[in-house]
């Protein structure tokens, strides 16, 4: 090769080298632009280049001809990334609004605590079989207390002070009636869950009021034991309040279950070492239960040696208080937003 | 119900685990009734002594004062100013000397006290934390040694337990009882005096003898009276053993003899009386309904006039105690009673509850008889109570003992089946292992009829197969204190006690579905708090009851026995109680305010009643319904621009939604003219909240919503409130989830055409949609108003309406041809029946 064609392919290699870092140390598009007038422009090195080719002599024309070329189309392409990126770089800078400003946001619905509360329970429940069912919260005195084997005049009648409509009908003092209704209605197996409201002359005050939620349970069926009994209990403890949660069963008493059982399960706020919520014995007592007292199952024509079957109650707003940390009952049938707005 | 731990020890001896209170505790929670609390009683009583009281005169510069020489034994004897009025001189109180505490921690000096030193003071039950009786300085009584440390005199510090009783288990409201369940049988203190087993006089319902008579007038109110005569006693403190026990227990000590009768109360239950002999009137007694205005005063100093419901106890010529509640003041024991009559009997449970609910009564001994005495142990109280006064307060016992009344009758046992118990329990018992349970608590259980249970052999047999096989039967005896034991499945009750509510554990149950059906109102109440929570609105829940008129909004059925006149109604519409919850937000500073509630509203039945047992309730009407109130913002406000206040039209669009999506039906204008029923099921859906120009909800030509502004009469606002909407809705109507089937989408483009028309005033814009969706064919699938204008660039005060209409075929691409087509139709129609001006642009 002659010396001019070597000087160029030299030249060319220096354009390369030095265009390629200066595309690469280029770092804002000014800077970019500079560095694409001083190498690719018309004026440019490469373009000075190219300008000579004519001087070489023929042969090796075509050989800095196309080295030129490729030169060419490197620094385009160096160019044409370091602009990209470049770009990406100063798309935040340039449109650098504060994003700290708050969002345009939404008014957020959402159940009332005490209904998440019936709605998981009645779902565990589910999970066992157990079916949702209703029953008017005006009663007879028939529902209400006699078929569930509480006579008008017992001291047993001195733990529920009622509203009375007339002599016979009352707002019922729990859900239990809905069990004789529901066996009168289908013969066994029978298994439901009734939420609803029931009705006490208590003064609203912060653990008490007059109108409440309750769940009732019952299971009726040949063959269905205390055991069992224990067993579906602690499942449902289990998956409510978590899988670590103790369970105990300690005697009671209640006109319509015999045995009947209290159920306490270890106190959730504390891990039962002792608060104000479990009074410091470390448990919590969540509902009333116990095997259908034979009286029941007479009272609605089923046999008492064929059947047996257990009842439970509970109530939702006080597990809400209890799972939420809500120190006073009152607060939760104020419907203040701000108190509401914190269990959506 | 308090028990004190030191005399449950004494009874059983407790051993082991047992002796800590909390351990006994915990054990009574789990197996008998619930422990609430365990508390210290005489803790604190270091350096408070016995003192003798060797002189006492009057304070020479106060009326209420008493000087006096006190012995604290060991020849100490200081001065000491008191404060209570009567003093015995040679009496013996406790005593705190200087530089010595109270156990509330309050340090004793000495100290002058209007002008004369005092060191140390006599003390109160109160002051020892004791008791509650601030009133006088606590005497005790003789025979104790100045010095002696008061703890040890009163047999303290003691734990006392509070249980929290089933109702059905009366018999552990007392110690005999407790001791029981947690030892053998017990074994009663031996009060060291003379015994008495007297010569009985029977009467069906007159006694007579030891120079006295007891009549009982009606054996329904009273089955059984017994009576017991001591002469010559001498009424003073009672000893320091029976003090504290009674103490510990939360009683006041009184005298010895009143003391005896409380504290064979705690010991077996049996409520007794003690009457001062000399002042029955003819020395009888008559168990008798009270005559109407007959005056008694109780010995809390209450004077009552009585009913003829009531029962009493009286002499020949009036009454002296309530029976079975509490005795009056005129017979009561004083310190110069000499000759008693001790009261053993017992009283019908309901006329107890009578007798005491009218006079606005409840003690010990109602208490206890109206869940039932041991009818049969009555002779064995007695004693116990004639004895511990013979003991504390001497005199002699007459040998003649009355009892008027029938015998009890025997308790009649009760055939257990072992097989039973395991139906019930499945826990796999053998009849050994169920006579085990039971006979500790002092049931008696032998072979039945059937035989073979309870035998050696099948002891810790364990398996089903052993109870099932024996088919065996245990006869079982119930012990006359358990008045709650009367059949099988009571018994089963008492085994599970015993062998554990744990017992049977690791047992698998298979999974058994339910023959009930979901009540599908929880679905439904599901839907309609999907869709409104979706809205933005929160749940709230409230009492049911509402004022008789909430601001022009009635109630219909009141309450007859209300808490407050703001309760004294159920409520008869949601909207009314949402309206109170609303202005309890305006109370507290809230604008914006959306809430809504599922519950009953209450009304009376249209038509005849039902029969049967439905009747009682059917003349009322219980109906689910739906309410809801939005105030305030859209959406909370931000700093882009400001939150425009809900509307017309966000009401309408929520109450459409429910009346489209959730009940399939219509929301129409409410004065509009489409033909609706206007009898709506139970009470009614609208009310005087409810401002004109709102909306109802129609479906098959009943209306089931009705949603509007709220009138301001209905509702007390601050100037800052915005305009409030609220609908209600029956949730009878709401249906099912729906299951919609696929319509094919179309991958073909839509064409869309915009058409601003002017229309006279008056032509509603759902005819104008419903026109245009009838001139055109299905390719129309979309009909959306984007401007309705007016004003003066319009001719003749007509109205402009703007639309968007698309077109879509689901199978090509449309042309502009089919496009034109159909507007041109859809013009045509709109022009002919409305006189729609079409504006070409």
């Amino acid at each position: 090769m002659t010396p001019a064609g070597a000087s160029l392919l030299d030249r060319l290699a220096a354009i390369e080298g030095k265009g390629l870092a200066a595309i690469g140390e280029a770092t804002d598009s000014a800077a970019l632009e500079s560095a694409r007038v001083e190498y690719l422009g018309r004026n440019g090195q490469l373009a000075d280049v190219m300008s000579l080719i004519g001087t070489v002599e023929a042969r090796a024309r075509r050989e800095v001809g196309q080295r030129a070329n490729a030169v060419k189309t490197v620094l385009r392409g160096a160019l044409e990334e370091r602009a990209k990126a470049l770009e990406g770089a100063s798309r935040g800078p340039r449109a650098r609004i504060d994003r700290t400003l708050p969002a345009r946001e939404r008014w957020v619905g959402g159940v009332h605590p005490v209904t998440r509360v019936i709605d998981e329970i009645c779902g565990i429940f589910a999970e066992l079989g157990f079916t949702s069912v209703l029953g008017p919260e005006i009663e007879s005195t028939w529902y209400n207390f006699t078929a569930l084997n509480i006579p008008l005049d017992h001291p047993a009648a001195d733990m529920m002070d009622t509203f009375y409509l007339e002599k016979d009908v009352v707002l019922r003092t729990h859900t239990s009636p809905v069990q004789a209704r529901v066996m009168e209605a289908f013969r066994p197996p029978v298994r439901v869950v009734v939420p609803g409201l029931a009705y006490r002359r208590d003064s609203f005050d912060p653990s008490h009021a007059p109108a409440f939620e309750q769940i009732e349970g019952l299971a009726v069926d040949e063959g269905v034991d205390f055991v069992e009994f224990r067993a579906a209990i602690e499942h449902f403890v289990h998956h409510f309040f978590g899988q670590g949660t103790k369970t105990r069963f300690r005697p009671s008493f209640y006109p319509f279950t015999e045995p009947s059982a209290e159920v306490d399960v270890s106190c959730t706020v504390c891990a039962a070492s002792g608060c104000s919520t479990c009074k410091r014995t470390g448990w919590i007592t969540i509902m009333g239960s116990g095997m259908v007292d034979p009286a029941v199952f007479e009272a609605v024509g089923y046999d008492p040696e064929r059947y047996t079957g257990y009842a439970f109650g509970m109530g939702p707003a006080r597990i809400a208080m209890v799972r939420h940390g809500i120190p006073d009952m009152r607060l939760l049938y104020e419907g203040e937003m701000s108190f509401l707005q914190q269990f959506a | 119900m308090n028990i004190s731990f030191n005399w449950i020890d004494e009874l059983v001896g407790l051993r082991g685990e047992l002796r800590d209170p909390r351990v006994l505790a915990e054990r009574l929670t789990m197996t008998a009734a619930a422990v609430e609390k365990t508390e210290n009683v005489g803790a604190g009583l270091d350096g408070i002594v016995v003192s003798r009281v060797l002189e006492a005169r009057p304070h020479p510069n106060a009326d209420r004062l008493t000087l006096c020489k006190v012995d604290r034994g060991a020849g100490e004897v200081l001065d000491v100013v008191c404060g209570a009025p009567v003093i015995a001189t040679g009496g013996l109180y406790p005593h705190v000397a200087p530089g010595g505490e109270l156990p509330a921690g309050f340090r004793i000096e000495s100290r002058k006290i209007r002008g004369e030193l005092s060191h140390g003071m006599l003390c109160s039950e109160a002051e020892l934390e004791l008791g509650r009786d601030k009133g006088g300085i606590m005497r005790l009584a003789d025979g104790l040694e100045p010095g002696t440390p008061l703890a040890a005199a009163l047999g303290l510090p003691d734990t006392r337990l509070t249980l929290d009783l089933n109702p059905n288990r009366v018999d552990l409201a007392c110690h005999v009882g407790v001791a029981r369940e947690v030892g053998g049988p017990p074994a009663p203190r031996d009060f060291g005096g003379p015994g008495w087993s007297p010569e009985w006089r029977d009467g069906d319902s007159e006694a007579s003898g030891a120079g006295v008579t007891v009549r009982i007038e009606d054996l329904d109110r009273c089955p059984r009276y017994m009576a017991a005569v001591i002469r010559g006693v001498g009424v003073g403190p009672s000893p320091g053993w029976l003090a504290g026990r009674l103490l510990a227990v939360g009683a006041r000590p009184i005298s010895n003899v009143v003391d005896a009768t409380n504290y064979v109360l705690h010991e077996y239950n049996q409520p007794l009386h003690a009457f001062d002999l000399a002042r029955l009137s003819g020395a009888e007694i008559r168990v008798r309904a009270a005559v109407a205005g007959e005056p008694l005063t109780t010995l809390d100093g209450q004077e009552h006039r009585l009913a003829p419901e009531q029962t009493v106890i009286a002499d020949r010529d009036r009454a002296i105690a309530f029976a079975g509640v509490m005795g009056g003041l005129d017979t009561e024991v004083t310190e110069d009673t000499v000759d008693l009559l001790i009261e053993c009997a017992s009283f019908d449970p309901s006329g107890v509850r009578r007798t005491r609910t009218r006079a606005g009564l409840s003690t010990d001994a109602s208490y206890r008889f109206e869940r039932g005495i041991d009818v049969h142990a009555q002779e064995r109280a007695l004693a116990r109570c004639v004895e511990l006064i013979l003991a504390t307060a001497g005199g002699e016992a007459d040998l003649i003992g009355l009892r008027a009344g029938p015998a009890p009758a025997p308790v009649p046992p009760i055939d257990v089946r072992v097989r039973r118990v395991n139906q019930v329990l499945g826990f796999g018992l053998g009849g050994a292992e169920v006579r085990a349970a039971l006979e500790p608590i002092g049931f008696k259980a032998v072979p039945g009829e059937g035989g073979g249970a309870g035998t050696e052999g099948d002891a810790g047999a364990g398996g089903d197969a052993a109870a099932d096989g024996a088919a065996g039967v245990l006869r079982i005896s119930v012990p006359g204190w358990r008045t709650d034991i009367a059949r099988e499945i009571d018994v089963v009750e008492e085994v599970a006690r015993r062998v554990g509510y744990d017992a049977g554990a690791g047992q698998d149950r298979r999974f058994r579905p339910s023959a009930v059906p979901a009540d599908p109102r929880v679905e439904k109440a599901a839907r309609v708090r999907e869709l409104l929570t979706g809205r933005g609105l929160l749940e709230a829940r409230s009492l049911s009851f509402m004022p008789e008129d909430f601001r022009g909004n009635r109630a219909v059925v009141s309450v007859p026995n209300p808490l407050s006149a703001e309760e004294s109604c159920l409520r008869s519409a949601m909207v009314p109680v949402l309206l109170r919850r609303l202005e309890h937000n305006y109370a507290r500073g809230n604008r914006n305010v959306r809430l809504f509630e599922l519950g009953t509203v209450f009304g009376y039945a249209a038509g005849p009643g039902p029969e049967g047992e439905a009747a009682a309730t059917g003349r009322f009407e219980e109906s689910g319904r739906a309410g809801a109130i939005v105030a305030g913002t859209r959406r909370p406000d931000h700093w882009s621009g400001p939150a425009l206040d809900f509307d017309l039209w966000d009401l309408k669009e929520i109450a459409g939604s429910f009346a489209d999506r959730l009940c399939g039906a219509t929301l129409v204008p409410f004065d509009d003219a489409v033909a609706v029923d206007a009898t709506e099921s139970g009470p009614s859906l609208a009310g005087p909240w409810l401002s004109l120009g709102g909306f109802r909800a129609v479906k098959d030509g009943r209306v089931v919503g009705v949603a509007g502004a709220v009138d301001a009469a209905s509702l007390d606002a601050p100037p800052w409130a915005a305009p409030a909407f609220a609908l209600e809705f029956d949730l009878a109507a709401v249906e099912g989830r729906p299951v919609p089937a696929y319509r094919k989408t179309s991958p073909f483009p839509a064409v869309r055409r915009d058409l601003s028309m002017t229309l006279p005033r008056g032509v509603p814009a759902a005819d104008i949609e419903r026109t245009a969706r009838e001139a055109t064919s299905d390719l129309l699938r979309d009909v959306r108003l984007f401007d309705v204008y007016s004003g003066e660039e319009i001719e003749g005060g007509r109205l402009g309406l703007a639309w968007t209409f698309r077109f879509r075929a689901p199978d090509r691409t449309l042309t502009d041809q089919d496009v034109e087509s159909e507007m041109s139709a859809l013009s045509t129609a709109l022009e002919k029946r409305f006189g729609a001006r079409i504006r070409r642009s």
